[in-house]
């Protein structure tokens, strides 16, 4: 066949060939660089998941060591009936809920005051940023002891200060103690998102509308509101996808006493003092499920806002 | 009231907000400088005789070993991540590889699997096969849990690369090690950086993982402070000394990475 092509023609074939070639090499070598980075992240978190689905249907009791064996859905059904779900499921909602919610409240607050023109606005916002900084065990620490503690806390200093009476917080509000202690943590996260956000503000939109007699209020409302939504989004989501899973003031603070136990201290619980690996395996996979629907629903969105940035 | 007058009151009320906030730093600061009977008096002081008994007693309790695992996970883990995820980025964004969102989702997908739901099977195949308590194995696995949010945020600054740039550099005969070595990496250092840092921030903050796959030997420092729950006694000043020493490398670290925080935290959504 080819002896019948003119030369002209054979040089495009050819250049076909070549270009063909080339680019299945370039895909080649693509692939090679981004293999790596797949396979190491599917090796140490995926495939460990499967195995958490195998462990789920085995009896399998580290103080009984000799009665190991299959047991079918029994775990499922022991996570399901034994009225320890629910509550867990209500306490992880509750506690990233609120925390959300009032770190969002608080950082958009002092994303506003500390956009303005402050002296010593840049220590401020220094300063601001650190309880995002700080390791969130010692924190937790921190807080458990120097604040919250019934006698020599400062909460219950400031409570005597007002004439109030003092209160037991590790006792009676345990709940409000996470809580607290995450909003302090996550309010320096929302506030820098929130203050990128209000940086990004087209001024010239601002001035027009201060000139068009709208107030402080309208324009934010109207105006630096709706600017701020995408920089929400990204705040909520990536708040919630960390909080959700939060572990280090529960295990330190309260040890998941108080409607503070979520759904990572129960499996941790259940696994690493109950030692019952099998039904930790069960509330593990009812976990990764829970979250799976939550996240679909959050990912869409989250991919959305960040793909706006748009493909090459 | 007048304008100014306004500003001003407005000036007090946010500074009285930012220290409200920043007294729990402060005071943790304060503390692990006090003598511990001071510490644990019911009647909080300011003033008072420093003292450095906290950190001596701190770093009698082995907190120097401590650190150095924190150092060493930290840091072999954000080296690990940079080594699988700047090729993997540079694959999803200079070079195209196909099918770009099937990867990035893939990628953003295992950010949403709670570590929980994989702890228990490592801990597992780790006790069986004699990893438990071994720091490098600590770093290997804190580098593959950031390995996802590091590959979307460095794809991001990859983004920002002038195509002209690596095209230029193509027709000039410069093979895929020259472009990414010479071309494209000096342009995305800062980018480098920020996912660096979010990289050490986390892997050093760790606590969850740590306290379950260390026990001795391979222990980090926010386990270590973990152990002060069971105190007995006054403890206030030797913990808030300990706190400080521990936390002081990301404080420092963040604060003087500032701009490089928000969009690395955003995981590169926020320019």
């Amino acid at each position: 066949m080819a002896t019948n092509l003119v030369p002209a023609e054979v040089d495009s074939v050819n250049f076909d060939l070549d270009r063909q070639r080339a680019e299945k090499k370039l895909a080649r070598t693509n692939r090679s660089l981004l293999l790596p980075a797949i396979i190491f992240a599917i090796l140490l978190t995926q495939i460990p998941f499967l195995v958490t689905i195998g462990f789920s249907s085995i009896r399998w009791n580290l103080l009984y060591p000799k009665q190991v064996g299959f047991t079918g859905l029994n775990n499922y059904i022991e996570v399901f009936t034994s009225g320890d779900l629910w509550p867990s499921i209500i306490a992880t909602v509750l506690i990233t809920a609120s925390s959300v919610i009032l770190s969002l409240l608080f950082g958009m607050l002092f994303a506003i005051l500390l956009d303005r023109k402050l002296p010593g606005r840049a220590i401020a916002r220094t300063l601001m940023i650190t309880p995002f900084l700080i390791m969130p065990a010692a924190a937790a620490l921190i807080w458990k002891y120097s604040m919250f503690d019934t006698n020599i806390g400062i909460m219950n200093w400031v409570f005597r200060l007002l004439g109030l009476p003092t209160i037991s917080w590790a006792t009676d509000f345990p709940l409000y103690m996470v809580i607290i202690v995450l909003t302090w943590q996550f309010t320096p996260f929302m506030m820098l998102i929130l203050l990128a956000g209000l940086q990004g503000q087209p001024k010239d939109v601002l001035e027009a509308a201060t000139v068009d007699g709208a107030g402080p209020w309208r324009t934010f409302t109207w105006i630096t509101l709706p600017h701020l939504r995408m920089y929400v989004e990204i705040g909520v989501l990536l708040g919630s996808v960390t909080i959700l899973q939060v572990f280090d003031p529960i295990a330190i603070m309260t040890k998941g006493t108080g409607g503070t136990k979520t759904l990572a201290y129960l499996l941790y619980e259940r696994a690493f003092i109950g030692l019952n690996v099998g039904e930790a395996a069960a509330y593990g996979v009812v976990v990764v499920v829970l979250t799976i629907i939550v996240a679909t629903i959050a990912l869409r969105t989250l991919f959305k806002v960040f793909m706006e940035g748009g493909e090459r | 009231m007048s304008m100014k007058l306004k500003n001003t009151l407005i000036n007090v009320f946010t500074w009285v907000l930012v220290l409200i906030f920043f007294f729990p730093v402060l005071w943790m600061f304060v503390n692990g400088f006090k003598p511990e009977s001071v510490a644990s008096s019911v009647n909080p002081t300011f003033i008072f005789q420093p003292v450095t008994t906290g950190y001596d007693l701190a770093m009698q309790r082995g907190m120097g070993g401590f650190l150095r695992n924190s150092i060493v996970a930290s840091v072999s883990a954000t080296v690990i991540v940079m080594l699988f995820a700047i090729p993997g980025a540079y694959a999803l964004s200079i070079r195209k590889v196909k099918k770009v969102s099937n990867s990035l989702s893939f990628f953003i997908s295992t950010r949403f699997m709670p570590i929980a739901a994989s702890v228990l099977p490592l801990y597992m195949i780790l006790k069986t096969i004699g990893g438990l308590d071994n720091i490098w194995v600590l770093a290997i696995i804190y580098a593959a849990i950031n390995l996802p949010i590091s590959v979307w945020m460095l794809r991001s600054f990859f983004m920002e690369v002038p195509y002209e740039i690596v095209e230029a550099a193509r027709i000039d005969g410069a093979g895929l090690w020259r472009e990414m070595m010479r071309v494209v990496l000096p342009l995305v250092l800062p980018g480098i950086a920020a996912a660096a840092l979010i990289c050490f921030i986390f892997s050093w903050n760790e606590y969850f993982l740590a306290l379950l796959l260390t026990s001795d030997a391979a222990r980090t420092t926010p386990p270590f402070l973990g152990s002060f729950v069971d105190g007995r006694g006054q403890f206030l000043a030797v913990l808030s000394a300990a706190a400080t020493v521990a936390a002081l490398p990301v404080i420092a670290a963040g604060w003087i990475a500032q701009k490089q925080l928000v969009r690395g935290l955003s995981m590169g959504a926020i320019k």
